[in-house]
């Protein structure tokens, strides 16, 4: 008990207590500061540009862990870079004389700039990038979102199963029913009572990965996971894969001989000619929705979000100010309904797409007659 | 960005909004007949809802 309230503890530490950068980059926030507030009171439009290349900023994946930029609150993160040779080296090497990290790294003979979210080399700059495997503050929040799953909220849901003879408690009395939910709801009315079970691994992750990450979007640490194109594209290619490796013989029957024997060859050449294409098509437009999907409805909510913030500056008094706050916080809100339903229609929509490759066709015995 | 081509995905999220209106209209319609029937009607309200949605976004996405 006590070593879980410590474990407690301590994930909590590491969420909150940032890691302040050297007081030198603070020195210069501050002179950042005070020419963002001359700027703010010169004209509007320059404040709009501002909250319009905030939000930029806020939607594209950052080399260091940003908590506040203004003030100087980051952690660095290792950059990994494979480009004739491993470079291994700190983020904060990019920073430069005004705390933003626009500087050049130096990496054994090797000198590295950020530009848009990616790093080139310095000599070809719009050259081919260097193979990037950085911690990159994305994967920062995935390995987070992971280490919390596996080891604070499932590994209590077990323990406790363990402890109590199958009656789960704590922690574990919060994930029960929604494991049981995924299990009940959505894995076995849409595969099917026989195969559910080879699935409902892969659906429960994916299901809590992404609803984590979709929640982790919302607090105060501004990082944008699941609004991030690469990341669901990789949950889709997982489903993918998934769908297409296990595919029954049904299920590509499905695909190259939809009608079966319930017309001659003739008829069918003419319709499959249209057919087939589609089908196949079929199979990728299912998970590129899914990508997609994911993917514009978390960027949307945080573009929604950061602009109604960004509306308090543009307007500038107390009306205008308390308006958008209010219409903010209700926004934030359904966001937190939407940051649940998007996990739900994910996983709902994978069990579909499992549900098609796991099907096998009853109706088989009109096929054995002919 | 070309005028037209907003305005093409304009329409298609126009077309969206009205079909994710009637499926979610249809689908009070059918919880006020079956009350009993309340949490499988929401369920496939939620799958067509998404499944329209993704072309919006497919739009708003070619777009951008």
């Amino acid at each position: 008990m006590r070593l879980k309230n410590f474990a407690k503890a301590l994930i909590l530490t590491a969420l909150t207590t940032p890691v302040f950068a050297s007081s030198q980059d603070s020195d210069h926030s501050d002179s950042d500061h005070n020419e963002h507030t001359t700027s703010h009171q010169n004209d509007a439009v320059d404040t709009k540009e501002e909250i319009k290349s905030y939000i930029m900023h806020h939607l594209e994946d950052t080399y260091h862990f940003g908590i506040w930029d203004k003030a100087g609150i980051s952690f660095p993160l290792p950059v990994i870079l494979f480009d004739e040779g491993l470079h291994v080296f700190s983020s904060n090497k990019f920073a430069d004389d005004h705390g933003h990290h626009e500087g050049i790294a130096e990496s054994s003979g090797k000198y590295y700039k950020i530009d848009h979210a990616k790093i080139y080399r310095t000599e070809m700059k719009n050259g081919i990038l260097p193979l990037d495997f950085s911690i990159t503050k994305n994967v920062a929040c995935m390995l987070i979102a992971f280490f919390l799953l596996l080891l604070f909220f499932f590994r209590s849901l077990g323990k406790s199963y363990a402890a109590n003879g199958g009656i789960s408690k704590g922690v574990g009395r919060f994930m029960e029913p929604i494991v049981l939910y995924v299990r009940d709801d959505i894995a076995r009315p849409n595969i099917g009572e026989k195969k559910y079970k080879k699935y409902l691994p892969f659906l429960l992750t994916i299901f809590f990965f992404v609803w984590f990450l979709n929640i982790f979007g919302l607090t105060p640490l501004g990082v944008n996971v699941t609004g991030n194109i690469a990341v669901t594209f990789a949950l889709a290619l997982l489903v993918f894969l998934f769908t297409n490796f296990t595919g029954t013989k049904d299920y590509w029957m499905h695909l190259f001989n939809p009608l079966g024997n319930a017309m001659p060859w003739y008829g069918k050449a003419v319709l499959y000619i249209i057919l087939i294409p589609i089908e196949i098509l079929g199979i990728f437009i299912k998970p590129f929705s899914l990508m997609i999907r994911l993917y514009a409805n978390m960027q949307a909510g945080h573009i929604v979000l950061m602009s109604l913030v960004g509306l308090i500056y543009i307007f500038g008094n107390m009306m205008g100010g308390s308006l958008s706050f209010l219409l903010a916080f209700a926004i934030s809100l359904i966001e937190v309904l939407v940051a649940l339903l998007q996990a739900y229609i994910f996983t709902m929509l994978a069990a579909l797409y499992f549900g098609f490759a796991a099907e096998e066709h009853e109706h088989h015995d009109e096929a054995h007659a002919h | 960005m070309e005028i037209p081509v907003m305005v093409g995905a304009g329409l298609v999220v126009i077309g969206v909004g009205i079909g994710i209106g009637r499926i979610g209209g249809s689908a009070m319609d059918a919880i006020a007949r079956q009350p009993e029937a309340t949490n499988k009607i929401q369920t496939a309200m939620l799958i067509a809802a998404a499944l329209i949605e993704g072309i919006g976004f497919a739009a708003l996405f070619a777009v951008s």
